[in-house]
């Protein structure tokens, strides 16, 4: 006979199961259960029926999918034996869950067994409320589990009252019908019935302010005296823990308690001496009096000033705070946190301890006393606590290092006394772990540094020298990389010395050297190769006599893989080697970038209107104009065969941080540049730089609107009469930044001569097949875009059928003009038009975007072509 | 309030998991290899708490089993930590010395238990005999 038929026993599947050697063999075992129990489900077995479930809830419990058995929880709920119903509940608690439509099927089980007149069958029901009751089922069901809050066995009314609680946070409303029934049960002797009544009310207080009212006015005298007589309450084996008579009743009236007295004065009066004695007399050598002792900390923290008990409470938590159990010394901590708004001065005192269990080997103290040093520092402590912080971020472990910095980057932003101080603190930082440092963080030290004038040379002498010695972390580097290239100068000219630096000799070479060495170690990632080329550009202005070799490396580049890399060592070398005029003031320094708009940005208000730091032109850079969807700041126009320039769109912090000095550096002519963080920007470069709209962007326009001085109407303004964004604040002479980031369209791309606001675009292709895209906007009508598709067969046969679909997302609404024609001849003999009407409702804020497919026959077959547009024009 | 409580041995194999609150059967698996992963190595001298997603895992071992509750993080901690001892003494004289065999082939006990002493995430029931006795009772229904 088969071992594993229904027949077996659950003992005997448990055995066979433990008895597997691998996992294949577990699940053999639990398939020919699994079948021969689906066999005995579709037989109707009776008998076997709870023998069954068991062995399911097993089987669930190992892994395995068991929904297939969840009719016969509900088969077995609807039995009439006790063991049937009780495995059947059992079922249900395992198998379903409050979300399942199986459960609306089990209600009216619940109801019946709620009324039984066996009080063992109402526990089971009761049980089963309370731990899967859903909001349909508390409505349905709370007259019966009101009613049971009187039943006269204890067992009942306690299951009833935890099941009130289900029943109330499910569906508040209901809750004024348990506010009487809970308060009758505060009354009771019963440990259980009045640890479960007691709790019940801490609930309803939560949900209803009318229990709280009445609580407070009615029970709270009650609750002092039950507390009273517990913690007075003779030796009760019964309930005895560690020599106190049931510590998880003190503790559930305690917090009962708190929420009592909280806000209200007399309530808090009445319950002092309670408290006062709680926290005197508890025992504190083990955990169960800790327990308690800790709850009356908090109860008394919580509840109106009274001077006296919140000295013992800030004292209770200065002896678990030395203790030498961790336990308690994190829930001293944790409380801490809440004291430090009660008397900021009481735990600065502990301070000392406080900042040595940052440095505890268990992870979980270190957390918590790290969230505590952070709300302790203050202008006045800021110094030492860094320092101490910054000490031990050298030795702590690698995991905790991302919180640490974390929370010393931001001290330090906060509380810095000086810039010089911030700098230093930060390089520390970097120094020890960069790699932790979030990006966010080490642009802010950028604009800081940018900003402080007098501390350039410094900085970059420090930086010089921290890169000699932590050469791997990232955000150093790129710090270091971006200073040495802004001022290299002073780093070879000990420029702007400082009383407390030593003199170094770094020479013109050691300088490049810095960046050869970080571009090309292995680590380095693109956003630093990128820098690092920006930088290398900078560096062969400033030193002339390194210009040959950084032109050697730069060219190095030319192959790269990486294809923003290789753009970049093009263009580069471009400029280097045929653009000497104008290179010293296409590379002049970065003009100071603007700390408030900075942290205005940082504030996340990337919609704000935050005013441009400079009252400058709007000399919107040429080229590529990138949708604001795509973060990423595109760095020198590859189509521009004279002069680059920058376009930049909203992202990241990075890209703010660039789009901020934006028009300022274009009115000098200035390059900035910013290298793209990822390679999803890298791909989205990539689309832009197929785009024809590159080579029509007119240059000669650009920079003579930048070097013929501010003329607050760039060609740009005029270019797009459609798009009023850029032409309201253009024209205003304001903001140019906003746009930018705002992805307005920022830089919209003017399309020579040709009289059309946006170019066409090559919106798909492959070998058999062209389609370009016309853009044209109706006069005051800026949301819908018009656009001509024009096809065009690039193969030497005719197609036939030729049909054009298209969609779009929820926010775009588009239609489609029938089309020219059904029949797309071979390129030279015409091509089929297709007017499409696209209007976006998020114009402005996101660009057009359209899924295509055309299907037609080559030779009587069916071609089918899909392809997905991203790189309209912005400002659609 | 409890949201669920979880009983796994070392090697992670569960041996009882309720949850109070509604979870995915995906996202229970997910949830009980984490919390195995975050107490299994910790140190006996290390805090028995350990913040988990946004709550807290109140855990304690004995022998080869991990006993864990997931907790609010503004609940008693200290008090959790004896509410699992107190269990483990209930489930030790219900089976008069209870080892991990006892567990596997009485999971079905073990729950009833379990019902007995916490219901809805909350306390039912603090002394150890009145459930014991309770559970005798059950028992005869049988």
């Amino acid at each position: 006979m088969n071992p594993f038929s229904s027949g077996t026993r659950l003992r005997d599947m448990i055995r066979a199961i433990r008895a597997c050697k691998t996992a294949a063999e577990e699940r053999a075992v639990v398939r020919k259960e699994c079948a021969a129990i689906r066999a005995s489900i579709n037989e109707n077995d009776h008998d076997y029926r709870h023998r069954n479930l068991a062995k399911l809830m097993f089987i669930h419990m190992l892994g395995y999918p068991t929904h297939f058995g969840q009719m016969e929880c509900l088969k077995l709920i609807a039995s009439v034996g006790f063991p049937e119903k009780r495995i059947g509940y059992l079922g249900l608690m395992l198998l379903l869950d409050e979300r399942q439509e199986v459960l609306m099927l089990v209600t009216n089980s619940l109801k019946q067994d709620l009324n039984h007149t066996n009080q063992y069958i109402v526990g089971l029901a009761l049980c089963a409320l309370g731990n899967i009751c859903s909001a349909e089922m508390a409505r349905d069901l709370a007259p019966e589990v009101e009613r049971l809050l009187q039943f006269r066995d204890p067992n009942i009314r306690k299951k009833a009252a935890l099941c009130s609680i289900r029943i109330i946070k499910k569906v508040p409303e209901l809750a004024e019908n348990f506010i009487n029934p809970a308060a009758t049960l505060l009354k009771e002797k019963h440990h259980g019935v009045l640890i479960t009544g007691v709790q019940l009310c801490t609930d309803l207080c939560k949900v209803s302010e009318e229990a709280l009212e009445y609580f407070r006015k009615k029970c709270t005298e009650g609750l002092v005296k039950t507390l009273k007589d517990v913690v007075n309450s003779p030796y009760a084996p019964e309930y005895d823990i560690a020599g106190i008579a049931d510590p998880f009743l003190h503790i559930r009236l305690l917090k009962l308690l708190r929420v009592l007295g909280q806000g209200d004065a007399d309530a808090s009066e009445c319950m002092n001496d309670i408290l006062a004695q709680v926290a005197t007399k508890t025992e504190s050598n083990k955990n169960a009096g800790n327990a308690i002792l800790y709850e009356c900390v908090e109860t008394i923290m919580s509840i109106e000033d009274s001077g006296g008990l919140r000295v013992l409470a800030i004292n209770i938590l200065g002896r678990f705070l030395s203790n030498r159990d961790n336990n308690i010394r994190y829930v001293a901590l944790n409380m801490l946190m809440k004291a430090i708004t009660v008397d900021a001065q009481a735990v600065q005192r502990h301070r000392a301890t406080i900042l040595e269990c940052v440095k505890d080997s268990d992870a979980s103290i270190r957390k918590r006393a790290l969230e505590l040093v952070y709300v302790l520092v203050n202008e006045s402590n800021v110094k030492p606590l860094t320092k101490e912080l910054i000490d031990y971020l050298e030795v702590s472990d690698e995991e905790f290092k991302g919180d640490l910095t974390a929370k010393i980057c931001s001290i330090v932003t906060k509380f810095s006394p000086e810039k010089i101080w911030y700098i230093d603190q930060m390089l520390k930082v970097l120094s020890e772990a960069g790699n932790f440092v979030k990006d966010e963080v080490w642009h802010a030290l950028i604009v800081v540094i940018s900003n402080a004038s007098v501390l350039h040379g410094y900085t970059v002498r420090a930086l010089y020298r921290a890169f000699q010695l932590s050469a791997e972390q990232e955000s150093l580097v790129r710090v270091a990389i971006w200073c040495i290239g802004e001022y290299g100068d002073m780093l070879v000219n000990n420029v702007g010395m400082l009383d407390i630096e030593d003199p170094i000799t770094v020479t013109e070479s050691d300088a490049v050297d810095v960046i050869e060495v970080a571009i090309k170690h292995h680590t380095s990632d693109l956003t630093t190769k990128s820098m690092g080329l920006i930088a290398l550009l900078k560096l062969s202005s400033r030193f002339p006599s390194c210009s040959e070799r950084i032109k050697d490396i730069v060219v190095q580049y030319k192959g790269s893989l990486v294809l923003e890399l290789q753009q970049r060592s093009i263009e580069l070398n471009s400029i280097i080697a045929k653009h000497q005029n104008i290179r010293s003031t296409l590379v002049e320094r970065m003009p100071v970038l603007d700390e408030a708009t900075f942290i205005g940005k940082k504030a996340g208000s990337m919609q704000s209107t935050v005013s441009s730091p400079v009252g400058a032109s709007i000399n919107l850079p040429n080229g590529v104009a990138k949708p604001s969807a795509a973060p990423l700041v595109d760095l020198l126009d590859l189509g521009s065969d004279e002069v680059p320039a920058p376009s930049s769109s909203g992202g990241d912090l990075l890209h703010d941080l660039l789009g901020v000095d934006l028009a300022p550096a274009s009115k000098q002519s200035g390059v900035n540049h910013s290298p793209n963080n990822n390679g999803t920007d890298v791909l989205l470069d990539l689309l832009s730089i197929g785009s024809p709209t590159q080579s029509s962007s007119s240059l000669p326009d650009m920079l003579s609107s930048s070097q013929g001085n501010k003329t607050p109407v760039s060609p740009l303004g005029l270019a797009s009469p459609s798009s009023n964004s850029i032409q309201a604040t253009s024209s205003a002479g304001a903001a140019p930044v906003i746009d930018l980031l705002d992805g307005f369209a920022a830089s919209t791309p003017k399309h020579e001569n040709n009289g059309t606001a946006y170019p066409s675009v090559v919106a798909f292709e492959s070998s058999n097949l062209r389609m370009v895209f016309n853009f044209s906007k109706q006069p005051g009508n800026p949301q819908t875009t018009v656009i001509e598709a024009t096809f065009m067969n690039l193969s030497p046969n005719v197609y036939t059928d030729f049909i054009f679909q298209a969609a779009v997302p929820k926010f775009l609404q588009l239609h489609l003009e029938p089309a020219s024609g059904n029949t797309l001849p071979t390129s030279d003999n015409g091509s089929i038009t297709q007017t499409l009407r696209v209007t976006n409702s998020q114009h402005g804020k996101k660009s057009l975007v359209m899924r295509i497919r055309i299907a037609y026959k080559m030779n009587n077959k069916d071609v089918l072509e899909e392809g997905q547009i991203n790189k309209f024009p912005p400002g659609l | 309030m409890i949201r669920f409580i979880l009983l796994q041995n070392r090697q992670g194999k569960t041996r009882l998991a309720k949850y109070y609150v509604p979870l995915e059967d995906s996202e229970k698996h997910k949830v009980e290899y984490e919390v195995h992963r975050l107490v299994v190595n910790r140190d006996p001298k290390f805090t028995n708490f350990v913040e988990f997603r946004t709550h807290k895992v109140i855990y304690r071992r004995y022998a080869g089993l991990f006993f864990s509750l997931c907790v609010d993080i503004t609940d008693n901690e200290l008090a959790y930590l004896e509410c699992i001892h107190l269990f483990v003494e209930i489930l030790d004289h219900f089976f008069s010395n209870v080892c991990e065999l006892d567990l596997v082939f009485n999971f079905h006990k073990v729950y009833l238990i379990l019902d007995e002493f916490i219901l809805a995430g909350e306390l039912q029931e603090t002394s150890k005999k009145a459930i014991i006795e309770r559970m005798g009772e059950l028992e005869k229904l049988e």
